[in-house]
């Protein structure tokens, strides 16, 4: 399961839900996987807004993973800025190829961060661990067990 | 508003209108119907241009292209001066180019000496180009339509072909090439068709809380989404269930079908989970507090309680004390299966409801499937819920049942009616049997005798339904 699941996940059980302790559920003894992937700015541009950023941020602490800013970047810091040193260089100025130019997006370096902490950091094996009630779910082949026992329902 | 003609297929016909509709929303440009008739596969619409006209068509499935229209008529006289009428002045643009020149009958033949003497009648085009039959850079059709069995066709159509539909996905994703199917996976034409109508599209998230081999969100991730499931049977995540193909071995796995296909890269991830239990962020709470969804689409076809159990977690009878600590005492222990209950058919549908009223992005879609006895009052049986609006509702006839495709727009909170949020509780069926919680189970292996007996009282009818 990629890492932004985790963005979405809380205790399955009721009465955790109301608690603000029961979100995010916290990983042990996770075993991570990196999967390459496209970076997509359609995307990302998309769930940026939803993401629920110092949860987040606490989750790649966890997990030992390089730290998130403080405060989450705006959807204009996803591309990097063309440059405007760009047209006015010495090669022949070609109408054709500037259109291309400004169509084509290139992601910044926060947008490869994020991608690569949402979507290509991935939990292989591990627990998920209600920070409310204490309940551990596991995850197995990359599948998260999210079925309560008996005395739980 | 320039007219186009769209070449539709004739099947799942009560889907066509709504996918167009969708293709129109999804694309972001105004469409409007000038003529459309279930019984015929030729649909004139509105579009702004031939770049819309495109971008609508590309992703369509229930239809094979788009043409401009050039003119249309009962009868070849007709059609001619319609011809001659609306598009004269678009002759010329094609003077010289290498062009193409058919016929396309809809219940109807015609030889190819007939098919010659028809296209000549056109000669005054003055096209002095060369024939092209492949890559031609203008192809011309005429569209005839006839009666059932009738001679001469009813409806004549003319138009330049601007673009091709997306049915070949159809082909690409067919179920008898998947990597890993099992018996209750959605038919690829169906799955790709509800992802249209649920708005699947670059970038966004979609959800199916009833994932089982992952048919839906494959379907989703093809049209760009990025895409995420749930299911109370981790068998069929994991592929630990064994193949639903005879004599298949080896692993087989949802990972597997997304990386058959390419888009493993879309795939979030899926997790074992009961909808009355989810594990998923519910935003919107019943103290009132909102903090948005963050689904832009949930597709699903549920559990009927007929191939596939309809089941949730707890018990059929309340546990006593000793039975609850040897819950305590051995979930941890790796074989434990957790206990399940049959529940009831219309309280699931209501749960999905709830939950996609929480969950989604304002002018989110919610695309589900439900199956109804075709006796039943079906105005009644369409699940409602004050935050969500009906979109569109298609229809998969079967012999003595059929299955819909309902579809729900999530309201913008300051759509929503505040009285209706005061949901009056209702009374589900009550019992711990599978047969007493799901009325359509129970029809459904009574082979649906009672409407059989009212619907054809002396005739003799075996057994059971068409298998789905």
């Amino acid at each position: 399961m990629k890492l932004l699941t985790l963005n979405f996940l809380t205790c399955a059980r009721r009465t955790c839900k109301t608690s603000p302790s029961s979100f995010p559920l916290h990983p042990r003894e996770a075993e991570l996987e990196i999967l390459e992937s496209e970076l997509n700015l359609v995307f990302l541009r998309n769930i940026l807004p939803r993401l629920m950023w110092s949860e987040l941020r606490g989750i790649g602490e966890e997990l030992g993973l390089p730290s998130l800013p403080e405060s989450p970047p705006s959807r204009e810091d996803l591309v990097t800025k063309p440059s405007p040193a760009k047209p006015s260089s010495v090669t022949e100025p070609s109408s054709v190829e500037e259109e291309g130019g400004e169509g084509e997006e290139v992601p910044s370096q926060t947008a490869k961060d994020l991608h690569r902490l949402l979507l290509e950091t991935t939990i292989k094996e591990g627990k998920l661990v209600c920070g409310n009630c204490g309940h551990e779910y596991a995850v197995k082949e990359g599948v998260a067990n999210f079925l309560l026992p008996g005395h739980l329902v | 508003m320039p007219e186009y003609l769209v070449r539709l297929v004739q099947v799942h016909e009560s889907f066509r209108k709504a996918e167009l509709q969708a293709l129109a929303e999804i694309t972001g440009v105004g469409l409007g119907f000038v003529l459309y008739d279930e019984e015929s596969p030729f649909c004139i619409v509105n579009l702004p241009s031939d770049t819309a006209a495109q971008d609508v068509i590309s992703r369509g499935i229930l239809s094979h292209g788009i043409y401009e229209l050039w003119g249309k008529g009962s009868t070849y006289d007709e059609l001619h001066a319609s011809v001659k009428d609306t598009s004269r002045n678009k002759w010329a643009a094609y003077h010289n180019l290498p062009f193409r020149f058919t016929i396309d009958s809809y219940r109807g033949s015609r030889t190819s000496s007939e098919q010659r003497t028809i296209i000549e009648s056109f000669s005054y085009f003055g096209f002095v180009g060369p024939i092209r039959m492949r890559d031609a850079d203008v192809s011309i059709k005429v569209f005839e339509d006839y009666d059932f069995k009738a001679k001469t066709p009813k409806q004549l159509f003319l138009g330049r072909f601007i673009a091709k539909s997306g049915r070949h996905a159809k082909t690409t994703y067919d179920l008898k090439k998947r990597h890993y199917i099992s018996t209750t996976s959605m038919d690829a034409e169906l799955a790709l068709l509800t992802a249209n109508i649920a708005l699947a599209a670059p970038g966004k998230v979609f959800f199916d809380p009833f994932m089982g081999t992952g048919g839906f969100p494959l379907a989703c991730a093809h049209y760009g989404a990025f895409v995420c499931g749930s299911d109370i049977d981790g068998r069929s995540i994991r592929g630990t269930g064994g193949s639903a193909r005879r004599g298949q071995t080896g692993k087989m796995d949802v990972v597997g079908n997304f990386k058959q296909y390419g888009i493993e890269g879309h795939y979030l991830g899926a997790f074992i989970s009961d909808l009355t239990n989810t594990p998923l962020r519910l935003p919107r709470l019943e103290d009132g507090t909102t903090t948005g969804g963050y689904l832009d689409g949930i597709v699903c076809d549920p559990p009927y309680g007929i191939r596939e159990g309809l089941k949730v977690l707890g018990t059929r009878e309340e546990l006593g004390e000793i039975e609850r600590q040897t819950h305590e005492d051995r979930y941890r222990d790796p074989n434990y299966i957790p206990p399940k209950k049959p529940y009831s058919f219309i309280a699931m549908l209501d749960d999905i409801l709830a939950f996609a009223a929480t969950t989604l992005v304002e002018n989110g879609r919610l695309s589900m499937w439900m199956p109804i006895a075709n006796d039943e009052d079906i105005e009644i049986m369409i699940p409602t819920h004050p935050c969500l609006e009906i979109s569109s509702v298609c229809v998969q006839p079967f012999n003595k049942w059929s299955r819909r495709l309902l579809t729900y727009r999530r309201l913008p909170d300051s759509e929503v009616s505040q009285e209706g949020l005061q949901i009056a509780k209702k009374d589900y069926e009550k019992g711990i049997k599978a047969d007493d919680l799901n009325g359509f189970r129970r029809k459904y292996f009574e082979g649906f005798k009672e409407q059989q007996k009212l619907k054809y009282e002396a005739g003799n009818f075996n057994g059971i339904g068409r298998e789905f």
